[in-house]
């Protein structure tokens, strides 16, 4: 059953395309079928699309890059400023929508980052074994018995104000959870047939963690970075709180909150809806990640 | 000179209530265009052996603790350069004994030598057990097969298309056709996909084949496909089989000679018809009666 | 057993070192000039290289970590410069105060987890369930910061039944120091008074520190009591009669709490690591602030003595409770 040449390529090509779609539709539909996660779907590309959009949808974008207005201090939520002023005269629902930005971005980038850094830590670590292992997950045992939120204030306070070096801080203390997940993953790949079959052809420890092993663990893994993009916003939020990271006039949603701290319980507007706003943002992203979770790994239904 | 010569080896598997002894003094010789069986109980050490002879048996847990493997001439073990630093380090007491390295010969069978292994990989190959399990989920049967001339692009020199092609040439020789190229494993019968394993098996040309029960897995009616596609490629491409099995009626059908291992010892050896017909040792013979009657279905 | 106990003791030394060296580097490699802080701007040539030679900073490094290691063996963790102070007194000050929050905050935590997770799984898929679930998914989202305004904003400015912030009423004098704990000091010394202003002061930051641990021992005991509750010994029970309440707290409960234990141990040393926000709104001088203070103050020493003491409470604590499970389930052990 010999098959005739010229070989035409676009055919091949489409054959294995159609073969990946097919995966993905199956796994949409079964996320279609839990509804908490759809809800965190759409707020989060609500989110996406409010932080992308830019300072163009808010009602006051200059506001967003410091203009102030101090006949308009401390103004109550109404019509023209659906959150209220604050001490500067600036609207609160600008600002709001302009933190947006930084908070979400920061958050994804940190997680983008911690993940990078971790499997390949953790590929290494778990597929070579012996004394790579060993060193590596040391370190990153130790770095996570150290307090995580008071190591990233410093290490962001020390490295300056900016928001690459607030994620980078961040994103510090974040890598040993991947490369403890990816290793844990790579582990229990490492002696499959497949590996195996493909050790007998003559690949080395790169070409099988690259082909084989990782491909395979691509789930686990786009679980909990889904699942960590919330607290990454979070701890953005924290260091924003503190003082830390970024500098006005940039707006921040934890920033924001601290300094209206000192106008409770007169003014109490500036600082219930940039707390709101980070809360919506975390739940958001927990529900998809919840949602991911269920629908990628099911073996943690519930 | 015998292709394939394993000589008196000697393995031990670290496990955690000591260490097992799973191979007690493996002797076998194979030549050139041979087909060899291994068989025995499940335990007896036959997979390993196949194992040991592609490098693919990872030390530790296991150790190697005498005798040598001999792949034409060489041994399997000391083909490569980087062998002769491990057993430099091992004559002068620097490596410790038990460390999971292996005592003969020095160089070390398992994982840390690329060149050595890729070299070892043109000239042997294996067909595992389970169909299933020994290919990736996630790539396409063209990938599969072609995957070793992907790792070998140095020394085959082969592009996208001429890859390809070589595909499909090895899908017609096991009987798979270009309506299979795209699909993937969960996709496919058992004896497809196992056509495929061999398919991927032969990419390389390789000298020998190792199959590892390789139709333990499939139905019966399938099995027979499969055993005579082997049988036709043997003779087709002039390879050498060294052919594990429990199933002695598969072994007696397709194997020139076979060796009878029990408990990691050669307990008999010889010409298949001999063996069968006059089996020497008591437990040769017990084997041989527990067989069921299934020729029928063989021929 | 006596072994293995001992063998995990021992290893905690290398660990120990371990995390020191790391918190040394982390100490050596972070920018800002420790020599120029602490020389204050009008220092003097002779006065700057006096405080370099002080500090060691001439050295090579390995003997700088050297010097490091055998200070904090002998007390001496640095000075800091806020408090004008050894690191060691302030931290023997601040550290009981964080203790005191994370346990309060545990307590309430576990107590109301178990129950609620009990309560869910049992009533399952009816609408506490629901609502367990939900409330649960809210509370992890939930910035402490936010939640700690909220509730100071509602308790404490609106109704005015706990305290703002702080420990202690400023203008009264607290309980003599015994654990350095004002809830235990205070009842150690049997002033009930001075227990209820504790208590009233603690009850906020402790509420506020206690959802998120709260939320996820719910979820743990609900999923782990579910899975109990379908296990054939459970069913065995019912036919055989036993009544409801007590098959729930005596077998139920006990199975299903050992993997609830695991996340009480991480949460514990998750909690000491993260009370700044909380310490940080409702003005609780404990290390979270200490620590935040002196970072925003480039105060470097007091941050690591802090860092080095949580990450040493932590290894400990994850110690004891490996240890504890080793007991419960021998089976650990062989590893």
């Amino acid at each position: 059953m010999m098959t005739t040449l010229p070989l035409d390529t676009a055919e091949l090509a489409q054959g294995a395309s159609r073969a990946r779609r097919d995966a993905w539709r199956r796994a949409f539909y079964r996320m279609r079928q839990s509804s908490l996660s759809i809800v965190g779907l759409v707020l989060v590309l609500l989110l996406l699309l409010v932080a992308a959009a830019g300072n163009s949808m808010a009602p006051f974008p200059d506001h967003i890059t410091g203009g102030i207005d101090t006949a308009m201090r401390f103004k109550p939520p109404s019509w023209s400023n659906w959150m209220g002023t604050n001490e500067l005269g600036q609207d609160v629902f600008s600002l709001v929508l302009g933190g947006a930005r930084i908070s979400l971005f920061a958050g994804l980038a940190v997680v983008l980052l911690a993940a990078a850094v971790g499997t390949i830590v953790g590929a290494f670590a778990g597929y070579l074994g012996g004394w790579t292992d060993e060193v590596l997950m040391r370190l990153a045992d130790l770095k996570l018995t150290l307090p995580g939120l008071i190591l990233a204030m410093a290490v962001a306070a020390a490295l300056g104000a900016g928001t690459l070096n607030m994620v980078i801080a961040i994103s510090l203390g974040w890598w040993p959870g991947f490369a403890r997940l990816v290793r844990g993953e790579v582990l229990s790949r490492r002696e499959e047939v497949y590996v195996l079959a493909a050790r007998a052809l003559g690949a080395g420890p790169v070409r099988i963690l690259w082909r084989h092993i990782l491909p395979n663990i691509v789930s686990p893994v786009i679980v909990k970075m889904s699942l960590d993009v919330g607290f990454a916003v979070l701890t953005v939020a924290s260091l924003g709180f503190v003082g830390i990271g970024v500098k006005p006039p940039t707006p921040e949603w934890g920033q924001m909150l601290s300094t209206a701290r000192g106008f409770l319980p007169d003014y109490w507007w500036t600082a219930i809806f940039p707390g709101a706003a980070i809360f919506l943002a975390v739940l958001s992203f927990n529900l998809l990640g919840d949602g991911l979770r269920d629908v990628l790994d099911p073996k943690s239904r519930r | 000179m015998p292709l394939l010569h394993i000589d008196n080896l000697h393995l031990a598997m670290r496990s955690y209530d000591g260490e097992a002894h799973v191979l007690n003094g493996v002797q076998l010789q194979v030549d050139k265009g041979e087909i060899w069986g291994l068989a025995g109980e499940t335990g007896c050490g036959k997979s390993v052996t196949g194992l040991s002879v592609s490098r693919l048996v990872n030390t530790p847990p296991a150790r190697y603790m005498q005798g040598r493997i001999l792949f034409d001439g060489q041994d399997v073990v000391g083909e490569s350069g980087s062998g002769k630093s491990t057993l430099t380090r091992c004559l002068l007491g620097l490596e410790p004994v038990d460390g999971g390295r292996i005592l003969y010969r020095g160089a070390d069978i398992a994982v840390h030598d690329a060149h050595g292994r890729r070299g070892h990989a043109a000239r042997m190959q294996v067909v595992f057990q389970d169909p299933n399990a020994s290919m990736n989920p996630r790539m396409t049967v063209h990938d599969i097969v072609a995957e070793g001339m992907v790792i070998h692009q140095r020394e085959l020199g082969l592009d996208g298309p001429a890859r390809t092609a070589q595909v499909l040439t090895l899908l017609g020789h096991v009987g798979l056709g270009r309506d299979h190229l795209h699909r993937y494993p969960h996709e496919m019968s058992g004896g497809q996909r196992q056509r495929v394993c061999i398919a991927r098996a032969l990419a390389l040309k390789p000298e020998c084949l190792i199959l590892d029960e390789p139709t333990s897995a499939l139905d019966v009616s399938v099995q027979a496909q499969v055993l005579n596609l082997l049988h036709e490629m043997q003779q087709a491409f002039g390879l050498t089989y060294v052919f594990v099995s429990h199933d002695l009626a598969v072994v007696r059908y397709l194997c020139d000679d076979v060796v009878v291992l029990r408990g990691g010892m050669v307990v008999e050896a010889g010409p298949t018809e001999q063996i069968f017909s006059t089996p020497q040792d008591g437990y040769t013979r017990a084997l041989i009666a527990a067989m069921p009657e299934l020729e029928s279905c063989l021929r | 057993m006596f072994a293995y106990i001992l063998r995990r003791v021992v290893l905690l030394v290398p660990v120990l070192l371990g995390l020191s060296m790391m918190v040394f580097a982390i100490g050596r490699l972070l920018p800002g000039d420790p020599v120029m802080l602490a020389a204050g701007p009008n220092a003097s040539r002779e006065e700057i290289a006096a405080l370099s030679a002080e500090f060691g900073l001439d050295q090579p490094i390995p003997l700088q970590y050297w010097r490091y290691l055998t200070g904090l063996l002998q007390g001496d963790w640095g000075r800091s410069l806020q408090t004008r102070g050894p690191v060691l007194e302030d931290l023997k000050v601040y550290l009981p105060a964080t203790l005191e929050l994370v346990l309060a905050a545990m307590l309430i935590a576990v107590v109301a987890g178990i129950l609620l997770g009990l309560l869910a799984a049992v009533r399952r898929n009816g609408w506490i369930d629901y609502l367990v679930r939900l409330a649960s998914l809210a509370s992890i989202s939930m910035p402490r910061f936010f939640l700690g305004l909220i509730l100071q904003l509602v308790f404490a400015m609106w109704l005015g039944w706990a305290a703002l912030g702080g420990r202690f009423p400023l203008t009264l004098s607290p309980p003599p120091s015994v654990t350095g704990m004002l809830t235990l000091d205070s009842l150690i010394a049997g002033d009930m008074q001075a227990l209820l202003l504790a208590l009233q002061h603690l009850a906020l930051p402790a509420i506020a520190m206690s959802l998120s641990p709260l939320a996820t021992i719910t979820r743990m005991m609900r999923a782990s009591t579910m899975e109990v509750l379908q296990q054939d010994y459970v069913l065995t029970a019912r036919a055989l009669g036993i009544p409801p309440r007590k098959l729930l707290f005596k077998h139920v409960l006990r199975n299903a709490l050992s993997s609830t234990l695991t996340v009480i141990g991480l949460y514990f040393g998750w909690l000491l690591g993260g009370t700044v926000l909380v310490e940080t709104v409702f003005d609780w001088p404990g290390v979270g602030l200490y620590a935040t203070k002196s970072i925003l103050t480039q105060d470097f020493m007091p941050v690591m003595g802090v860092v080095l003491s949580i990450g040493t409470m932590f290894v400990v604590f994850n110690l004891v409770i490996d240890l504890l499970y080793g007991v419960i389930n021998p089976k650990v052990q062989l590893r």
